[in-house]
């Protein structure tokens, strides 16, 4: 033992040092269970849509200020911010298609009224919003797909039959009639949700979903033949034999 | 009335920081409850007469940790609110405008009044390791992470959007403050406190024990005060010569003018030196 380890000034730097690690110690702890907590809670529902011009939700966790002022200025009251308890991150604006959807105001007062860029105001044309993708999620319950025409989906869509065709198939259960079956093109939907909205069943066949659920993807060297051909100018492979059809002779009419 | 204009007199600080917090709020929810639009968003970001944006420049910082470049407006406003709170003192938010003040400031008193002790206040300093720790998680996570469960902006925005389970977070700081911790939140924990306080160094008003001489120590400043360690040094002259309260983490709430009965307390700016009597 000697002075060094012993005296008043090694007890109260002793002292000093372990509040300071304690402290230290305490805010990593809460910091870190914020942490965990945010990283678990951060995966957006699927029915939870946000605004128009919203970036990629990462990047729209780490932009947006949870200020509301997005809610504030949408006129049809569309947008609510998420409170403490519900799935969606804490305070961040969002909205459901099936209570109600979104409008699609030419001006968007909403990304305009963002301080901070969460919605970003490149989005100039309302129609190349891309708050989601309609998705027909249920055939079985879908009443075009049932031989009736409904139509109610393709009639309310903004984009007139751009987003939602119907494309005429022939009926193999009556196999006399037609069955005009909504098809969604995400092209030109912008997920404003009046799909699903309307939908008349009691559980909605068209849902919108957020756009990396609802999409597929094909492998990067997929190459489509018609596309390439018409790039071309021409087939790839050159003139092929067109053979002659044989063993059908005595059904065509 | 000579009892009410002395009873006025003796709570002249508080009541003037109730009216401030009070007034606050009130333009912020005269929008959403009574339709009359002069403030328009909550703490963390708004918008006044449709002209000046206010944003609370550590909601703005942990924006950028999470790896954001914000538009205009919010810088425009982060910068507002910085450059006011460097002059009029950085805390100046706890107690004059912050809506968990209340929550605390009832706790206090409650714990006073029922003589309650015991419990264990975390090191004063945990604040700025927690400052530092959102700053970091933003990082690592992208995400505004503290913005998920800091009572702050919850309890603001829940009262103009929604409640939720946002109540049970400002229960618990509640009881946190009134059974285990005398101030534990704004005193130890809070992180926004700590971004201010660092603001508030250079602040320009401050409370001074002008007439330090008179002080009988009756002891009543330090059982108000939310930050008591700030008063000893400017009171019994202890590291320093001045009567002005110089720590950034004198909330400026003046309830220590109001206490004492010696008047010993006043607000004056910071170089006002100068002590009587």
């Amino acid at each position: 033992m000697n002075a060094e380890t012993t005296g008043p000034a090694f007890k109260s730097r002793r002292r000093f040092l372990n509040s300071i690690a304690g402290a230290a110690g305490a805010g990593c702890l809460m910091a870190l269970g914020a942490g965990l907590y945010a990283r678990q809670a951060s995966a957006l529902p699927a029915q939870a849509l946000r605004p128009p011009g919203a970036l990629e939700e990462t990047e729209f966790l780490s932009a947006c200020l949870r200020c509301g002022l997005c809610v504030r200025d949408c006129p049809y009251k569309i947008l609510k911010l998420a409170p403490v308890g519900e799935a969606v991150a804490t305070g961040t604006p969002y909205f459901e298609a099936r209570a109600i959807p979104c409008e699609m105001c030419d001006d968007i007062p909403c990304v305009k009224a963002c301080p901070s860029g969460a919605l970003d105001r490149e989005l100039r044309d309302i129609n190349k919003a891309k708050m989601g993708l309609a998705v027909l999620v249920d055939h079985e319950t879908c009443l075009n797909f049932l031989g009736l025409r409904c139509d109610v989906c393709y009639r309310v869509c903004p984009a007139t039959n751009k987003a939602i065709t119907l494309n005429i198939v022939h009926n193999p259960r009556s196999d006399r009639h037609a069955m005009l079956l909504p098809t969604v093109h995400s092209e030109y939907c912008t997920g404003c949700g009046k799909c699903e909205k309307s939908c008349v069943l009691p559980e909605a066949a068209i849902k919108v979903y957020p756009l990396h659920l609802a999409k597929g993807k094909l492998p990067d060297h997929y190459r489509k033949g018609w596309e390439e051909k018409e790039k071309a100018g021409g087939s790839l492979i050159g003139e092929q034999i067109t053979l002659p059809v044989r063993g059908l002779e005595g059904n065509t009419p | 009335m000579n009892a009410t204009h002395s009873i006025l007199r003796a709570n002249k600080w508080l009541l003037l920081r109730r009216l401030s917090q009070s007034g606050i709020l009130a333009l912020f929810m005269l929008g959403p409850w009574a339709g009359i639009w002069i403030v328009k968003g909550n703490l963390s970001s708004s918008l006044t007469l449709k002209t000046l944006p206010l944003t609370d420049p550590y909601v703005l910082l942990q924006s950028f940790a999470a790896g954001h470049i914000p538009y205009q407006a919010a810088l425009i406003g982060a910068a507002i609110v910085a450059i006011f709170y460097l002059l009029a003192g950085g805390r100046v938010y706890c107690s004059w405008v912050c809506p968990v003040n209340l929550v605390t400031d009832a706790a206090a008193w409650l714990r006073r009044s029922l003589g309650l002790k015991g419990g264990h206040a975390p090191d004063a300093n945990t604040r700025y390791w927690l400052l530092a720790g959102t700053l970091i998680a933003a990082m690592l996570t992208h995400t505004l992470v503290w913005e998920w469960v800091n009572p702050v902006s919850i309890l603001h925005r829940s009262l103009l959007f929604g409640f939720g389970l946002g109540g049970f977070i400002l229960l618990a700081i509640f009881l946190y403050d009134l059974l285990l911790a005398t101030r534990g939140w704004c005193g130890h924990l809070c992180p926004v406190g700590a971004f201010y306080s660092l603001l508030g160094h250079y602040a320009i008003p401050r409370v001074s024990a002008v007439k330090r001489n008179d002080c009988d120590d009756c002891m009543d400043c330090f059982r108000v005060c939310p930050e008591p360690q700030v008063i000893r040094p400017a009171l019994k002259e202890i590291g320093q010569t001045s009567p002005v309260i110089n720590s950034a983490n004198c909330t400026l709430c003046g309830r220590c003018i109001d206490v004492c009965d010696k008047e010993v307390f006043n607000i004056t700016h910071r170089f006002n030196h100068r002590s009587e009597s």
